[in-house]
């Protein structure tokens, strides 16, 4: 299996890091549902990862499975590394 | 408005086990154990001090007031 | 519903060609206070506690899974080129003879995985209790595999997982103040 570009890393990292933001935002919304500024912060980086997610998964192949990702003609669910791989 | 001042408190704490004059073993002296921010802090207020987002996922929480680094007492405080 | 996305919530690196470590760290895959049980507890729970609740376990049920696969990703790095005879000298020969380097559902002793290490009593202040403590216990076990290992970027990952844990913590002993109902009652002093 060919070698990973380091932009591979890169983009990915910066989608762990937003992906992080919405899941500590996610719990602690969970337990103040009403802190409207959080729930802002939260529709933020929801935009922002989707958009990241958006450009990785346009060079490598798709992050998510059963339709939540669209695939390209090669089915690369299948074909990228896996993440316990990289 | 609420700002969670600067941690008044510590995330170590120490005590000597009774050491017996049978024990077989040289004493270890001190013993550690970590009072992590979470037992200080009862519901967490809003707008407190984040951490940027790579930041944040490097340590593992987005409030700096949560974050507790961890290493190993015994070897710091040398035995 | 369940999905799953091709990444890991941390970046795991392991500096260390050390195949021991990984029998150390099988502790959080497979013990009694690891990522699997805490998993299986939450979302177990979530099925009979009050309703302004359940968001909660449901998200911190799901992210223990991640942390699963993170354990499982430390666990693979360190065996997946070891030899036979690397695998013995890690002390995981017994392993090795039933699973080669597939990983398993056990504790570091080698202890296999079972349901009697969660709990649901259907009671919400008992199972959050039990949460809480799972929590503190499962932050302890990571300060005791960091104490053990000298691999500088594994602990990295270690200490994320440990600092989760106090997060988790801090959202259950909230939770336990939501079902206390006092938060919102008006105090008379």
């Amino acid at each position: 299996m060919k070698e990973l570009p380091q932009e591979y890393y890169q983009l990915l990292e910066e989608i762990q890091a937003a992906d992080f933001v919405l899941v500590e935002l996610s719990l602690y919304l969970d337990t103040h549902p009403n802190d409207i500024e959080a729930i802002q912060q939260f529709n933020q980086y929801a935009q922002y990862s989707k958009q990241l997610k958006q450009m990785f998964e346009s060079k490598f192949g798709a992050l998510q499975q059963f339709g939540n990702s669209f695939s390209d003609a090669n089915w690369s669910w299948g074909t990228m590394p896996w993440p316990w791989q990289v | 408005m609420n700002e969670k001042h600067q941690k008044s408190f510590t995330t170590v704490k120490s005590y000597r086990p009774f050491h017996s004059r049978y024990d077989p073993c040289k004493p270890i002296g001190v013993k550690y154990y970590s009072t992590p921010p979470n037992l200080f802090l009862g519901f967490q207020p809003p707008n407190l001090q984040q951490f940027s987002a790579k930041e944040a996922l490097k340590k593992g929480t987005l409030w700096r007031f949560f974050y507790d680094y961890y290493e190993n007492p015994y070897e710091k405080k040398g035995r | 519903m369940w999905f799953y996305e091709k990444k890991l919530q941390y970046p795991v690196r392991v500096s260390t060609c050390n195949p021991k470590l990984a029998k150390y760290l099988i502790e959080q895959y497979g013990g009694a206070d690891g990522e699997l049980a805490a998993a299986l507890r939450y979302l177990n729970q979530r099925y009979t506690i009050p309703d302004k609740v359940v968001g909660l376990l449901t998200d911190i049920g799901t992210e223990e899974f991640a942390h699963l696969e993170m354990i499982a990703t430390m666990v693979y790095k360190l065996t997946k080129d070891a030899t036979p005879e690397q695998l013995k000298e890690a002390g995981l020969g017994e392993h090795y003879v039933n699973h080669d380097s597939a990983l398993f559902y056990n504790n570091a002793a080698g202890t296999p995985w079972t349901a009697t290490y969660i709990q649901a009593k259907g009671d919400p202040i008992a199972d959050l209790y039990e949460d809480i403590a799972a929590e503190e216990k499962a932050r302890a076990t990571y300060q005791w595999i960091i104490d053990m290992s000298d691999d500088p970027d594994l602990n990295d990952g270690l200490r994320f997982l440990r600092q989760r844990e106090i997060v988790h913590s801090q959202r259950f002993r909230e939770a336990v103040e939501i079902l206390k109902e006092e938060r919102d009652r008006k105090k008379f002093f």
